[in-house]
């Protein structure tokens, strides 16, 4: 069943028209996502080129058979996904729970569990520097720093802004480690913020 | 007795933060929920630290995908010809 919610159903449906036009458009909005989550999983940037590339010319070949029981993104990423997998010659994955990560440095609390280094305020400088359009690159780059498993969960969660179901599916996590993924990329990423923004004391 | 049995069911700063992501997410049980919420009603740190996680998402929620470069556009469109003189 094709669903009606997908924000790419128009897209999809000129594509399958064969309009060339459609097929940059999709292009020009997946690629370079596709890119930096591809760039987790393979060892450079040409190899994640190569695999993004692969990933296009198999998204034209599979179009026929596609059959929108996930969103066309969701499809997109998921091809890209194994292909960056079957190409990346990362370790097996383990466990993230396994490894217990603070959401704090835990130097920054008391004896009794309080902040003893409270957060310090950023979000007024950020947001002046976010409306001068001089933080995406900055913000790529904080993101780009976070290691691969969490990178790749912020990417598709927060920046991308999928669902937590569709996350699941294209990563192959279940949904608690989703969520500890998420929330160690997403305090990891405050706290580059925090020293990246707050005010010179 | 009861407010010792109370206390001690009090969340400090350091709990606090590791159910921010449970929080917003929506997965947090009832009772952990309201832990959390009564928490942040006394401690303008961690209200502090609630909004600097909301303005992260935010933050990178506003990310856009560059252009493409007219070069990588000519690329693409070469990919989708050839594609489709090979179906032919």
């Amino acid at each position: 069943m094709l669903s009606v919610m997908d924000p790419d159903s128009e897209l999809l449906l000129r594509l399958r028209s064969g309009d060339e036009q459609a097929f940059v458009s999709l292009v020009a909005r997946y690629h370079e996502p596709m890119l930096q989550l591809a760039a987790s999983f393979v060892p450079n940037r040409a190899v994640a080129e190569e695999v993004v590339q692969d990933t296009w010319l198999a998204v034209l070949r599979g179009l026929d058979g596609f059959e929108g029981r996930s969103s066309l993104k969701t499809w997109l990423f998921r091809i890209l996904v194994n292909r960056a997998r079957s190409t990346g010659t990362r370790e097996q994955r383990s466990i993230p729970v396994a490894d217990p990560e603070p959401a704090v440095d835990p130097s920054r609390f008391d004896a009794s569990g309080g902040w003893g280094d409270p957060p310090e305020r950023w979000i007024e400088a950020a947001e002046v520097r976010m409306q001068a359009g001089k933080l995406a690159d900055r913000i790529r780059a904080r993101i780009g720093e976070l290691p691969a498993r969490q990178r790749e969960v912020v990417l598709l969660r927060d920046v991308e802004g999928m669902s937590s179901e569709e996350v699941c599916a294209i990563l192959a996590l279940t949904e608690v480690n989703q969520r500890v993924l998420l929330h160690r990329g997403r305090s990891r990423l405050r706290q580059l913020f925090e020293d990246e923004f707050r005010e010179v004391r | 007795m009861r407010i010792l049995a109370f206390r001690s069911r009090d969340l400090v700063c350091q709990q606090a933060v590791e159910l921010v992501t449970g929080y917003l997410e929506g997965t947090l049980s009832r009772s952990a929920r309201r832990r959390f919420e009564a928490h942040l009603a006394g401690c303008p740190h961690c209200t502090e630290y609630l909004a600097q996680m909301r303005e992260t998402i935010s933050l990178t929620g506003r990310l856009t995908p560059e252009d493409l470069s007219p070069q990588m556009r000519d690329e693409f469109v070469d990919l989708y010809r050839r594609w489709r003189s090979e179906q032919q």
